[in-house]
Order: C-alpha cells, then sequence, then structure tokens
C-alpha cells in the first residue's frame, strides 16, 4: 500500500497534470458511453473544438508574457463579417476577402498591443475596449443579419480529409505544432517567457519587450481571424455574434492546461491537453445526455481542480 | 552604568546582538539616552544602525540582550507593542495615504467615534491643536497628495507624537528634504526634546548633528566604537571614527591600466536624480563610484545601461558617440551592467540557472535561428566551471544559496567579453568566500584590458578594488580620488559634503 502511494506520487511529478486529468476523463467516459471511443467521435470532439483550440494558442501566448486578450471572440466576429461582408455585398474576389479578414485580425491585435504597452493601459482593460468595439461594428456591418453563401470550395476546408485525417485536424495541429517550436527554440519565442518571468529583467537583459509583447498581440489577432474562418467554413454563412460566447472557454482551456495567469509559465502542449479535456468532457455530457445548461458547471469545477492539482504537483517538486 | 541600566531613567540597551543566518549584524551593543536628551547616531552604510533602530521599535527581536525603559525591562514583540511602551520610529520613507486627508492619516486606525460614526469636528480639531504644536503648516482637510516632502515628513512626526512617545527615534529626517525644511524639522525636535522627550537621531549630515544633537555615537561593524558629548567631537574625529578600521582583506595594488580611453562621460545629467558628472574609464582600469546610499551612483550606472535616459550628457565608447535609450542599445555598445537588485532586476528565480545566463545573448546562441537545449547545457556547465558555480544548472536559481545566485549573475553578463563592465554592490549579501571570488573576477577582467566600473556602499571594497574613486553626494560628483589618494577619511568627507 505504501509503495503503491510512492508510486502514484512518482506518477504525479513525471508527468504533467493536465495529461493525467485527460486520461481519466477518456476512461470515465469510455466506460459510460460504447459510442465515446469511436474514430468517428474523436474526430468530432476535434471539430467541435478546433475553432477555440485555434484561439487559445493566441491566449496562451498573451497568458504567457502575463498579459490577456478579452477580444479573441469578437475579433473572429468582426473579422468574419468583414470578409463575408467584402465578398458578398462589395465584390472583392474571396482569396483577397479572406486576407482582408486576416489582416484586420493583425491591425486589431496591434491596436491591443500598442494600447497595452506604449499607451500604457492593462491588456484587461485594453483589450475589453477592442472587444466591446468589434462586437458591435461585426454587428453593424450587415446591421445585424448573417451573411449566407461562400464560394463552395470553402466549405472544403473543413470537410476534406487527407489520408482520413480531417483537413481541420491537420491545421488545429500544425498551428500547435509551429508555436509550440516558436516557443521552445526561436531567440523571440522564449523570449515570451522571459518577459512573463520578471518583465523588468527581461528589458535589462536587453530584449526589446514593447515590441515582442505588440507581435503578440497581433499574432493572436490573426489567429482569431484564422478561427473565423473555420468557423465561416463549416456554417456556409458568417454570424455576427459568431464566436462572442468562445472568450471563458478559451482561456478555460489555456488555465486547464497549466498556464498560469500571473505569467511565465504554460506552452503548446499543455494547452492542448486543456483543449482535448474540455472537448471531451462537453462531448462525453454530450453523448450522456447531460443538460446543456449543466455543462458550463462541470467545466467550471475542472478549472478548479485543475489548478489546484497543478499546485499540489508543484508543491511537490 | 549599563548593568544597572534598570536603576536609572532612559532608554538603556545592553549588550545587543543580532544575528540573521550567519551574519551578525550586531554585536554588543551598548547605547543609552536620557529624556530631553538627543543623540545622534551615525555610522557607514550596513554599520547596524537600522536594525538597531528596528530592535528598538518592536520591529526586530535582538538574538540576545537587555533593554530597560525609565528602570523598567523592556522587550517589545511588535511595532505597535513598542508604541504602547512609549517609543516610536520615524522612518525615513514618509508612509502616507495619500487619497486620505491629513487629519485621517494622523488618526489612521483610532479615528475617534461619535454614535457609531467618525466623529470628524473633533478630528479635525485635535489634528489642528497638534499640528499648530509642532509648527506644521497645513490644513488638516486637505488630501496629503501634493504636498511636500518637509509637510509629509513633518506629519509623519505629528502622527507619531499623538500616541505621546516618550522615546522618538528619528532615521535621517532630513535626507529628502532641502535646507530650510531641515530647519522646521529641527523646530519640532526642539520642541520635542523641551517637552522631555528622548531622542534618536540618525543622519549622515554632519553638519546638522552638531547643531542639534547632545551627544555623538558611532556605530561600526555592529559595534558602539564611540559616545561623546557633542561640544567634544569635531566632524573630522566622527568621520574618523565611522570608518576608522582595519581593513579586512588583502589590499593588492591592482596592475596598471592601459591608455586608452574606453568610456567618457561628459556633462550627464538626469532632471532631479545627478547632473554635471563628468569621467573617463580607461582601458583595464577599475573606477569605483563610491557615496551614500541615494546619492545618485546607481543611477548614473543605470543610465550607462540604457535602463533610464539621460536628459542631458553625451556618452562616447572608444570616442564614438553612443546614443542609449534602451537595455539593448547598451549591450550593442558593449556595456553590461550587473544591478545590485539580484531578484527584481537581474535574475529570473524561477527559471532555470542556465536559461537565465542565455537570456541577453540568445540571438547570438541561435544555429540556424534556433537555440537548442543542448547549446543551452554546453553554455550553462562552461559559466559553471568558469565561475565555480555550486548547483544544478537546470533546476530554478531560486534555489541556489545568495553567493552561487551572484555567481550566476555575473557568468549571465560574462558570456561575451564586454567592453565596460558595470557592478553595482558586487558582493551585497554573499558570505566571505563567494565575496573573494567576486573580487578575483573583477580584477582578472580588468586584466584582460575590460574597463570595469564598481558602485559600492562598502568603503573597504570600492578603495580596495578601484585605481581611482569618483566620490558622489546627493546627485553631484564631489571629486575623483587616484588611488594614493582615496583615504576611507578622504572618501567619506566628499560623501557627506553638500
Amino acid at each position: 500500500m505504501d509503495k503503491l502511494g510512492l508510486f502514484f506520487r512518482w506518477l504525479l511529478r513525471k508527468i504533467p497534470g493536465p495529461l493525467v486529468g485527460l486520461v481519466l476523463v477518456c476512461v470515465v467516459f469510455s466506460y459510460l458511453s460504447p459510442y465515446f471511443f469511436t474514430t468517428r467521435n474523436l474526430f468530432n470532439i476535434f471539430s467541435q473544438m478546433s475553432e477555440i483550440g485555434i484561439m487559445a494558442v493566441g491566449a496562451a501566448l498573451v497568458i504567457i508574457i502575463a498579459g490577456i486578450d478579452l477580444s479573441v471572440g469578437a475579433v473572429l466576429a468582426v473579422t468574419l463579417m468583414f470578409n463575408a461582408w467584402l465578398y458578398r455585398d462589395i465584390g472583392v474576389p474571396f482569396a483577397f476577402s479572406c486576407l482582408a479578414g486576416l489582416a484586420l485580425g493583425a491591425f486589431i491585435g496591434l491596436v491591443n498591443g500598442v494600447l497595452s504597452t506604449y499607451a500604457r493601459i492593462q491588456p484587461f482593460v485594453a483589450t475589453l475596449a477592442t472587444m466591446s468595439a468589434c462586437s458591435g461594428i461585426a454587428l453593424f456591418i450587415t446591421n445585424g443579419s448573417p451573411v449566407t453563401g461562400f464560394p463552395p470550395e470553402f466549405a472544403v476546408l473543413t470537410s476534406e480529409r487527407i489520408f482520413g485525417i480531417p483537413l481541420e485536424l491537420i491545421i488545429l495541429i500544425s498551428i500547435y505544432a509551429l508555436f509550440g517550436f516558436w516557443l521552445n527554440f526561436r531567440p523571440i519565442g522564449r523570449a515570451l517567457y522571459a518577459i512573463g518571468g520578471n518583465e523588468e529583467v527581461a528589458r535589462l537583459s536587453g530584449i526589446e519587450i514593447q515590441k515582442v509583447k505588440v507581435l503578440v498581440y497581433v499574432i493572436a489577432g490573426v489567429l482569431a481571424a484564422v478561427a473565423g474562418l473555420i468557423v465561416g467554413s463549416r456554417l456556409d454563412a458568417a454570424h455576427p455574434t459568431a464566436g462572442i460566447s468562445d472568450l471563458l472557454s478559451v482561456i478555460a482551456v489555456v488555465v486547464i492546461g497549466g498556464a498560469s495567469l500571473a505569467g511565465g509559465s504554460g506552452g503548446m502542449m499543455g494547452t492542448f491537453i486543456g483543449l482535448l479535456i474540455i472537448g471531451v468532457l462537453r462531448n462525453g455530457m454530450a453523448l450522456l445526455n447531460v443538460s446543456p445548461n449543466l455543462q458550463p458547471v462541470v467545466i467550471g469545477f475542472a478549472i478548479i481542480l485543475a489548478v489546484l492539482l497543478d499546485r499540489n504537483s508543484l508543491a511537490k517538486r | 552604568m549599563f548593568q544597572n541600566g534598570h536603576l536609572h531613567r532612559g532608554l538603556h540597551c545592553h549588550d545587543l546582538v543580532k544575528q540573521f543566518g550567519p551574519v551578525m549584524v550586531l554585536r554588543s551593543v551598548n547605547f543609552s539616552v536620557q529624556p530631553g536628551q538627543v543623540v545622534a547616531l551615525i555610522g557607514e552604510n550596513g554599520a547596524g544602525k537600522s536594525t538597531f533602530n528596528n530592535i528598538v521599535a518592536g520591529v526586530l527581536r535582538p538574538t540576545r540582550g537587555q533593554m530597560w525603559l525609565d528602570g523598567i525591562a523592556y522587550d517589545p514583540h511588535s511595532p505597535n507593542d513598542a508604541m504602547t511602551r512609549g517609543i516610536a520610529l520615524i522612518h525615513q520613507e514618509i508612509r502616507l495615504l495619500p487619497q486620505l486627508s491629513v487629519a485621517e492619516n494622523l488618526f489612521m486606525g483610532r479615528l475617534p467615534l461619535k454614535n457609531g460614526r467618525i466623529d470628524k469636528q473633533r478630528m479635525y480639531e485635535e489634528a489642528e491643536q497638534i499640528l499648530t504644536e509642532l509648527g506644521v503648516d497645513v490644513d488638516p482637510r486637505h488630501p496629503v497628495a501634493g504636498l511636500s516632502m518637509a509637510v509629509q515628513q513633518g506629519i509623519e512626526i505629528a502622527k507619531a507624537i499623538l500616541r505621546k512617545p516618550r522615546y522618538v527615534i528619528f532615521d535621517e529626517p532630513t535626507a529628502s528634504v532641502g535646507e530650510t525644511e531641515a530647519h522646521l524639522i529641527f523646530e519640532q525636535i526642539r520642541k520635542l526634546k523641551s517637552a522631555g522627550t528622548g531622542i534618536i537621531y540618525v543622519s549622515h549630515r554632519l553638519e546638522e548633528i552638531k547643531e542639534i544633537a547632545d551627544r555623538v555615537v558611532c556605530f561600526r561593524d555592529g559595534t558602539q566604537v564611540g559616545d561623546w558629548p557633542i561640544g567634544d567631537i569635531s566632524r573630522q574625529d566622527m568621520i574618523n571614527a565611522m570608518v576608522g578600521r582595519d581593513f579586512t582583506f588583502e589590499h593588492r595594488t591592482p596592475k596598471n591600466h592601459g591608455a586608452d580611453i574606453v568610456l567618457s562621460v561628459r556633462n550627464a545629467a538626469r532632471h532631479g536624480v545627478f547632473e554635471g558628472i563628468n569621467f573617463d574609464v580607461h582601458q583595464g582600469e577599475i573606477f569605483g563610484l563610491a557615496g551614500l546610499v541615494g546619492s545618485g551612483r546607481t543611477e548614473i550606472v543605470r543610465a550607462l545601461a540604457g535602463a533610464d535616459r539621460l536628459d542631458q550628457g553625451t556618452v562616447t565608447i572608444h570616442g564614438n558617440t553612443i546614443r542609449l535609450t534602451t537595455p539593448a542599445d547598451a549591450i550593442r555598445a558593449g556595456i553590461v551592467m550587473v544591478s545590485e537588485d539580484r531578484k527584481g532586476l537581474g535574475l529570473t528565480l524561477g527559471q532555470a540557472a542556465n536559461r537565465n545566463i542565455a537570456m541577453p545573448w540568445e540571438k547570438l546562441l541561435a544555429k540556424f535561428g534556433c537555440v537548442f537545449g543542448s547549446t543551452l547545457h554546453k553554455l550553462g556547465n562552461d559559466q559553471k566551471e568558469k565561475f565555480d558555480i555550486r548547483g544544478q544548472m537546470g533546476l530554478p536559481v531560486g534555489a541556489m544559496s545568495g553567493g552561487n545566485q551572484q555567481k550566476v549573475l555575473l557568468a549571465k553578463w560574462l558570456v561575451q567579453s564586454p567592453r565596460l563592465f558595470i557592478v553595482d554592490e558586487p558582493t551585497r549579501g554573499v558570505d566571505v568566500g563567494a565575496k573573494m571570488a567576486i573580487y578575483e573576477i573583477l580584477r582578472g577582467l580588468a586584466g584582460q584590458g575590460i574597463a570595469v566600473i564598481v558602485v559600492s556602499s562598502e568603503l573597504e571594497e570600492v578603495i580596495g578594488l578601484s585605481h581611482r574613486v569618483l566620490v558622489m553626494s546627493q546627485g553631484r560628483q564631489q571629486g575623483i580620488l587616484t588611488r594614493k589618494n582615496a583615504t576611507p577619511q578622504a572618501v567619506m568627507s566628499l560623501a557627506v559634503a553638500h
């Protein structure tokens, strides 16, 4: 018994807390529902979570530098609406309207970054303001009505499979791999941890913190716009309120993935596991016919549990 | 007399000892002050004055020793306890709440009540009365924000006096105020004195001590080295008492430095911080910056390292004028600074030692644009060997001892050979062994032809290491002493000038 306890402690120390949680949740659901562990359902989980997953990458980067971006969901909405409006109502070629949507995402990120660095507004407040503005503009563009009818090729983004794997999933994993590489190996990506760990130490070490911070907010903006493309492709429509309700899930994913809002910790692997935990919880509860109104309650418990476990495993080290 | 402290009126301390871990900060201090007497307490930075004050005021507890207060044993266990017993400490830095009114600050924590509500009328009346008594001219309804430093200092004094203490400790009350404002504070001290309050007065301004004190007590290295009636002691005697000691480490004359000028600073100024700074540092020279805490030493080197911007003046490296707007500019020009605040400004304690060391150099360390774990590992081990760091380089630096952290910090800034190496308080909080190792590193750098600037509060350190010493006082350059002329007395004499 004692040995088993020691073994568990060793296990907890070696394996990141979020992964343990993920495995536990999967085991429980595969007992409760025979349908859970089928390939089709697993792909389903990803397609339900892909836009949140893409936004969570940006949110994780922002949280690593001890910032916060509340505008992600609103940026998704406004860039998607802008894209659809340019294409449908103005007649801009679709490739250009897509690029314009991404550029708008980058621009809003730039505004967030400049406000929270050079203008010295707390990122919570700066991005709260842009969130408000963006969700307003998203409604204003078409006076609140959704735009439908993208070119048929656009649906490929969320329906095509390559070697049996959904394209959407490939895109999602590529984005995680790309930024995981950036954070771990590229000097600027690595600087994010320095900035989040202690901003003044990073500055005195010659890291141009303001430029790096602006870059991070721009990346978060672009990724929100990419998530917008996925949503538009799946629904073949642009809704002015798409993505608005995703904000809390996005932050929950990052926090469950082991990042601290104090900055300096977290990473792509953890965030991906966090994404899977939330995805599996949502999917499993849907399979078990748990009321959708109760699902956020369970997610709330998951957040607290994840943070407590993470703190314990840190204390034991 | 001390042994029989309980028989006498006044505050008596006998054989006070304070240890922080292995470090003896106070070693057997005897001290006494009588009611209605002003005792000035002088001593270098680190002599133990603040520790002593904090023990008397109940902030710290002594490791050993006894105190008597007017014949009764006195052993305060908290500042509040000390205050109840009649001892107040007036801190050097002002701790008022700027948004609240003067009166609210005065009565903070014990606002007068009437029917469960604050009795504002009584509060303002009592505040008015005490402020007038002290000669502080301010409306008690006015918020503290925007009042001058001297008035705020006056409010601090009033706040302490409201509790009717029998003994008051002033910790450098005039450090941040001008001449005329200082006289207001003296006025208040004289009033307290005539009312029979005993006063301990800590200051570095020796002239004002002559003016206000009845006795002078000098601390050095944690012991009392002198106690004189004010009439018997000259300014020079006080300086001698503060610095006069045997040097505890070998004074090796450094190797001659080169003739080339590496750094030259002309007419440098930051408004309200320092001005009129001019000096050159040669190749292989160790250049000391001395002065009391707050004299502007650290601020000068921060500006050289690009941490703060100069408002005026030019900085040239090897004859080329450089623009210093960010630390990155300084690092590119070959200027690196080891900051005095290891935890706040030097290292990210939660991250691995090798990661900390690599932080400024990641772009140089990258291969194909990538920094690999193996590169970091090798860098960490190279520096570990070179600087004799004891600890695992892959673990958070926070887990290492102070001396090893300091070596990691030096290693961080010496991954590449700099042109100008600046160290601010290089041996703060490290033990003697690590100290000697750090001195060796600095001498070695100078031997390689690197220009070195050493900022230090320890006279013995700055004099022992440097070819020349620039002495600062109150934001101004008081003089540059050559090694031959840089006696402790000469340096201290410039450092207390104004």
